[in-house]
């Protein structure tokens, strides 16, 4: 590759964040564990590779425990990358600092799980939205506008009537929709969702994806969806990366992942998700009971001691992600 | 047809908040059928874990039983005093508590909290107790020397499996389990359901299984009762409610439920508005601000219609439900209403 087409490459890559061999690891335990000799490391995220490309929705897909969480915080650098590389838009997030983080920070948003939470009880919704205005040095009279169209955009109807409410004065498909908003403000290129309606009830969360949808594809955004729920991450991802104890089980186009998952560990989670139907199989799922433990994770493939097909190999070598059709697939059968 | 295990009729519960009385429970009637696994759904604050609750009478201190009765075996649950209602629980009606994670003791053993249990509740020795303990064991699947654990060395599906053994321990008729798979993961999910399953049918229990989720019915109960902003909305077996919702707030629950064997362009449409305020519900049928079907008669308490056999349904309009289904599948019948 010559210098002149790199260069080019970097100025208008369509990928907007790489992922390369990113590793999370805790220290648990604490001093006293340490003495024992008893403390040990969780990975988290244990070499993580992917590029999501510039307008892409990828959902992160998983069981609790598996990192995709730990995952989502990594790319909005909110927590220090043990080992490996993540950049966002050709920079290197681990030397991004002061200005250049203020300036991340504005690029990238997160949108979080509980809306009752996330929103402090004691600011009114046009406190909660003129905060991010603030941060940004955006003038005061810009404000108010500003806000009334991101409310717009996340289509809460009559936007002005709720400005001097309070969080406990909305429903919380309503405040859901204000976490949204205020994650939108800065008009950011991408946006991390982590499980944004599972604390919703079922008849008000299909108004939070829709708008979810909606506002990606008008923004372009690009998103990552973080959710244990496949059938949710189907309805707003075109990609899935499935995630099993800090690593890659497979990657590809979520309605290949859905009609013909290839990794066991894909295969057992398709099985397991209930379908609102009446005719549906009850077949015993191919997966072994028990739960990971990150803390102690079997060697060479993490998830050998639950799948059906787990051979000699599995425990002596870490299966690499190998491309089979149109997705990626960490697994010594393929 | 035998007589049902458990009858509720008409039954009424409200919470005092201050000056004012919250209707949570507003004349509620259903039957719960021996060997069967009823599930009971509903959104939050509509009712279904005040129910649940008044079943065993373990209710919050500002709540009471305003009306009604609750039969179980030829007696009024609702009136009888409440040391033989004492004597009730665990020997014949069990009750798993949402977040089993919560339920048990975090400074006993779990074998200490089941012999609890056996010991008071079931006149057992220490022996008996010990043996009794380790066959539940067996049967929710943990190995016996886990029985000395305490509940924080277990993980959330094992303590859902602790949950339901505590719950089985003294052979009861009937088991009510609040959101029992809620805070697990779809693979465990699905092996509890299963457990839990293959267990209601080898001991022929009942059980009532409250949940918001409509796949959770779908994949293990027999029948089904929808409950919305404290009444009972339809009742029914699984496979009427589901495959031939009658009220307008079946119908509109399933469309907003993503389905995975489902078309992938599938869009999902959501029932715009938010279930009322019960300290100020709305005069008629509760349904009709968000209803796409509502008429002026809906302004009026509606009736309960049977639209088929053991299929009742609260609705002015339950007996145009054929056509209303139809209409309540296309998007804009929604759209409309927002």
């Amino acid at each position: 590759m010559t210098i002149l087409t790199k260069m080019g490459a970097t100025k208008k890559s369509d990928v907007l964040v790489s992922v390369h061999d990113a590793k999370l690891h805790y220290q648990v335990g604490g001093a006293f564990a340490a003495m024992r000799g008893k403390s040990t490391v969780v990975k988290a995220v244990d070499g993580v590779t992917f590029d999501i490309r510039r307008g892409e929705s990828v959902g992160l897909l998983g069981e609790s425990g598996c990192g995709k969480t730990s995952m989502g915080r990594l790319l909005l650098k909110l927590e220090d990358i043990t080992g490996g590389s993540i950049h966002f838009d050709g920079e290197e997030l681990s030397k991004v600092h002061r200005k250049g983080l203020k300036k991340f920070r504005s690029k990238a948003q997160l949108i979080f799980q509980n809306p009752f939470d996330a929103i402090n009880p004691r600011f009114t919704i046009r406190q909660t939205l003129s905060e991010p205005l603030e941060n940004a040095d955006i003038p005061r009279s810009e404000r108010e506008d500003l806000i009334i169209k991101a409310l717009e955009l996340v289509k809460l109807p009559e936007p002005a009537q709720f400005l001097d409410r309070y969080p406990h004065q909305l429903s919380g498909g309503q405040l859901q929709r204000v976490v949204m908003a205020r994650a939108l403000i800065l008009q950011p290129e991408f946006v991390v969702a982590d499980e944004p309606v599972s604390m919703l009830d079922v008849s008000v969360r299909a108004g939070v994806l829709n708008v979810f949808r909606d506002v990606r594809d008008r923004l372009g955004l690009t998103a990552i969806y973080i959710s244990h729920d496949l059938a949710l991450v189907r309805y707003v991802c075109e990609r899935t990366i499935v995630m099993y104890l800090g690593r890659i089980m497979e990657d590809g186009p979520t309605e290949d992942i859905v009609r013909e998952p290839l990794h066991p560990y894909t295969k057992a989670l398709v099985a397991a998700v209930p379908v609102p139907n009446p005719d549906q199989s009850h077949d015993p799922l191919p997966i072994g009971r028990g739960a990971p433990d990150p803390r102690n994770p079997p060697s060479g493939c993490v998830f050998r001691d639950r799948c059906p097909s787990a051979h000699a190999r599995c425990a002596a070598e870490v299966p690499q992600p190998r491309p089979v059709g149109s997705r990626l697939v960490a697994c010594h059968l393929f | 047809m035998t007589e049902p295990l458990l009858s509720v009729r008409d039954l009424r519960v409200s919470y005092q908040v201050g000056r004012n009385f919250v209707h949570a429970v507003d004349g509620a009637s259903f039957d719960i059928p021996r060997g069967s696994i009823t599930g009971l759904v509903g959104e939050s604050g509509c009712g279904k874990t005040t129910v649940a609750r008044a079943l065993t009478r373990v209710i919050a201190d500002n709540a009471t039983i305003s009306g009604g009765q609750i039969l179980f075996d030829g007696k009024d649950l609702a009136k009888i005093p409440e040391k033989e209602m004492n004597a009730l629980r665990w020997r014949d009606i069990a009750f798993i508590p949402q977040s089993a994670m919560n339920s048990l003791d975090p400074v006993y053993t779990v074998e200490y909290q089941l012999g609890e249990v056996l010991r008071r509740r079931g006149g057992m020795d220490r022996k008996q107790a010990r043996a009794r303990s380790e066959e539940l064991f067996d049967m929710v699947g943990i190995d016996r020397g886990r029985l000395t654990d305490y509940p924080h060395q277990f993980s959330g599906g094992m303590r859902q499996r602790v949950a339901i053994a505590l719950a089985l321990a003294l052979d009861p008729k009937l088991i009510i389990a609040d959101e029992p798979v809620t805070a697990l993961d779809v693979i465990v999910q699905r092996q509890i359901l299963d457990q839990l399953k293959e267990l209601q049918t080898r001991l022929g229990l009942s059980v009532i299984l409250v949940t918001h989720d409509i796949s959770v019915v779908a994949y293990i109960c027999d029948r089904t009762v929808v409950m919305y902003a404290g009444k009972v909305a339809e009742s029914g077996t699984m496979q009427q409610t589901l495959t031939a919702p009658s009220h307008p707030y079946s119908m509109g629950l399933r469309n907003a439920f993503p389905d995975l064997q489902g078309a992938a362009s599938g869009i999902l449409t959501p029932i715009e508005g938010a279930p009322p305020n019960l300290a100020n519900p709305p005069a008629g049928c509760r349904f009709r601000p968000r209803c796409p079907f509502a008429l002026d008669l809906c302004g009026s308490e509606p009736p309960v219609i049977d639209v088929a056999p053991g299929h009742p349904v609260l609705c002015h309009r339950a007996s145009e439900s054929e056509n209303l289904r139809i209409e309540a599948a296309k998007t804009e019948t929604w759209m409309a209403r927002a």
